[in-house]
């Protein structure tokens, strides 16, 4: 039998499509379709100042956007030469935000994998820890999904104030709510029965599936571009990178516990490191907009409103790809700039379209059941995987 | 007036009225409890709109679901289609008849010979029960099968599966309530559960048989297609499985077999294990507050355990039907047996 999962099921993560061929509950073969939420942000990307790229890209992987920009913003930077003048402020603003932001797309990821597997409640607790981080995106930007808040050459403005406070109550918070979550699933035995030695993928077949992130660390591969190629000054925080050995959903479901574990150490560090009140932006006005005060009292500033509103910056030509690990691996922005202030191609590299392609290998032979478990283990975005 | 109807007669049709009324009624204070207590161990609300703390919300659903279009898909089998609900809801209803909720009323002297509070005491009221809670399953195959889609057949064929796993278990776990009480009548179980040992310890068969009341409560869950064992429609897998195509009344009509089925699991539980009606504090006649506190606690283990545990899966259900609740049940009936041989 024949059937066609997707685009519109409850637990495809949006418009993934699986041609599944069934015999009884077993799956004796799977297709994985992809497209169906693609919104030629590349393309539209292209007609866009580079700052104005930023609310497009974030709307890619829409449960970690800020590691989208991140991304976008490390590269676009390196390929402009001012990766080096950036303040250490603003690097340890953007690690913070990086790692609340990672915490918040595990949390979905969580509760959508649970409730899939059908632990209907902690969805709920994961959603409601989450509100807060959303209520910490409002703060900075006023905007709780897609805050925009990191910019090139530095951030939109200054921290809100109140932030450390806020940042700190849900730091102190949140472990012991994790907790709460491992209690209802680490030991429990259906979660174990559900999730030990479904959708295993080999180290060798991860590699060749060139699967990043947790799926990669859950069998053994203990790579994290924090860790391989660190950015934004990662080489000073203390984290570990957790690994598993066997490579199924519920190694997967320990990996990506302890890394919301790990990112609250090294938020925790980070915002230890930063200043409420300090440079938010390298103050060089040729890419960032001048301050209100200089533009309505000098000549010079005026102008250079003008120009960074009307048209952008240039960034010189060439091409730059700097990888940051993202909620679901590594994710990066392969820009290519022919010297105008609009980018001339971007790539983006989705982490969770290499997953998409890994999905069939990890359900063939399974239940259906169990595709469900492994859907929700790959931590799919489609929006980032059809971009 | 003729002379069959006496007041007995009208008693009985009185009361029949009134038993499949509260099952109903019931079913829709289940719906509203199962939302209330979700939404508190979910950290919500939960409805509290309509009527007081959301009392009036299953009555405004059922309103809904009338006014909507009664869709029956273009494949479907059009007959089975619309009889598979009726099936679900008629066994549903029909299993609750045997079960004795009270002892007797006279109703203040007016009814000789009195009334016993059931609508009728078959001498084999337990297999009864037994027989039409399994027809049940006969609605959910048949809507799976004649709604002519994919997700609806597989939640059938879950359910048929799913039934042959835990049916024996749950037999046999009921053959050494049986044997312990000498009678396949729901009645007598209940009333030799009357007594305390040692003036503390009501002498419920739940202390003589714990394994029992488990492998009957598993099994119960899993008859009445409650998560951990909600297979036939597991929403995240099968969408809505064998209830995918159906809309208006006719999904209102299993989603009202499903709560109904709860509470005459519940229900015959309480009778067989829990000591029925029999309770402290309360004269005879108002046994039926007892009847209705330890139910409740039943169903309320229900959805307690719904909103707490993930699926299983359901090859995996039959795996711990097979392999652990069908040996439990077997030894757990040879001791029964042995220890009353031995015993007397």
């Amino acid at each position: 039998m024949t059937v066609n999962m997707g685009p519109q099921h409850p637990s495809t993560h949006g418009v993934l499509r699986l041609i599944l061929e069934l015999s009884g509950e077993t799956v004796i073969s799977a297709d994985a379709t992809i497209g169906f939420l693609h919104t030629g942000i590349e393309k539209t990307a292209e007609q866009k100042k580079w700052q104005q790229v930023i609310p497009l890209v974030e709307r890619m992987d829409y449960l970690g956007p800020q590691s989208n920009s991140l991304g976008f913003i490390l590269s676009v930077e390196r390929l402009m030469g001012i990766e080096s003048k950036i303040p250490e402020r603003v690097r340890h603003i953007r690690v913070l935000i990086a790692e609340l932001q990672r915490i918040s797309s595990h949390l979905v990821w969580l509760g959508t994998h649970a409730l899939e597997i059908g632990a209907v409640s902690v969805m709920m607790y994961c959603f409601r820890e989450r509100e807060l981080l959303l209520n910490v995106n409002e703060m900075l930007a006023g905007f709780r999904m897609f805050p925009s808040y990191l910019r090139i050459g530095g951030l939109r403005e200054d921290l809100p104030p109140d932030f450390h406070e806020t940042v700190d109550a849900f730091l102190e918070r949140f472990p012991s709510k994790l907790t709460e979550y491992e209690n209802l699933l680490t030991k429990n035995q259906i979660w174990m029965k559900r999730t030990r030695g479904v959708g295993v993928l080999s180290k060798e077949d991860t590699i060749a599936y060139s699967l990043v992130g947790p799926l990669a660390r859950a069998v053994g591969i203990s790579y994290d571009v924090r860790r391989a190629f660190p950015y934004l000054g990662y080489e000073t925080y203390e984290f570990d990178v957790p690994t598993r050995t066997h490579g199924d959903v519920y190694d997967r479901y320990l990996v990506r516990i302890e890394e919301m574990r790990q990112s609250v150490r090294i938020a925790k560090q980070a915002l230890q490191r930063i200043t409420p009140r300090g440079v938010f932006d390298i103050q060089d006005y040729r890419i960032v907009p001048p301050p209100k005060d200089k533009v309505y009292t000098e000549m010079e500033g005026l102008i250079q409103h003008f120009l960074i509103y009307s048209q952008g910056f240039t960034v010189p030509p060439g091409e730059a790809y700097v990888p940051i690990e993202g909620p679901r691996g590594e994710h990066g922005f392969y820009i290519v700039s022919d010297g105008s202030n609009r980018p001339y191609r971007i790539k983006s590299r989705p982490p969770g379209l290499y997953a998409c392609q890994a999905v069939p290998k990890m359900i063939e032979g399974g239940m259906i059941a169990d595709v469900i478990a492994v859907i929700g283990s790959t931590d799919v975005v489609m929006g980032d995987v059809d971009r | 007036m003729p002379a069959f109807i006496t007041p007995t007669v009208i008693a009985h049709l009185v009361l029949i009225f009134a038993v499949m009324n509260m099952l109903v009624l019931s079913s829709a204070f289940m719906v509203w409890m199962e939302r209330k207590v979700c939404a508190y161990i979910q950290d919500r609300l939960g409805p509290n709109r309509v009527g007081f703390e959301g009392l009036l919300q299953p009555f405004a659903d059922v309103f809904k679901l009338l006014l909507k279009e009664e869709l029956v898909p273009k494949a479907a089998d059009k007959l089975l289609f619309l009889l598979a609900p009726i099936i679900s809801v008629a066994a549903a209803l029909t299993a609750f008849s045997v079960v004795p909720f009270g002892t007797q009323i006279t109703l203040f002297g007016l009814l000789d010979p009195p009334l016993r509070l059931e609508v009728t005491d078959v001498n084999v009221g337990i297999l009864v029960v037994f027989a039409i809670t399994s027809m049940g399953v006969y609605g959910i195959v048949l809507a799976g099968w004649s709604s002519n889609s994919k997700y609806s057949l597989l939640g059938g064929l879950r359910s048929s599966a799913q039934m042959i796993s835990y049916e024996i278990s749950y037999g046999l776990a009921l053959a050494a309530v049986v044997m312990l009480a000498g009678s396949l009548s729901l009645r007598e179980v209940v009333m030799n559960q009357s007594g305390y040992w040692w003036h503390l310890i009501p002498r419920w068969y739940l202390f003589l048989q714990p394994l029992g009341f488990l492998i009957f409560f598993t099994a119960g869950v899993a008859e009445t297609n409650r998560a951990p064992f909600d297979f036939p429609e597991a929403e995240q897998e099968l969408v809505a499985g064998y209830h995918t195509e159906y809309s208006s009344m006719s999904f209102g009509l299993f989603f009202l077999a499903e709560y109904v089925n709860m509470v005459t699991v519940s229900a015959v539980a309480t009778s067989l294990y829990l000591g029925g009606w029999l309770g402290p504090f309360l004269p005879d006649w108002l046994g039926w507050i007892w009847f209705l506190i330890k139910t409740l606690a039943l169903l309320f283990f229900y959805v307690w355990m719904r909103w707490t545990l993930p699926r299983y899966r359901y090859d995996q259900l039959m795996e711990f039907g097979w392999k652990y609740l069908l040996p439990v049940a077997i030894v757990n009936l040879i001791v029964t047996a042995a220890l009353v041989i031995w015993l007397g």
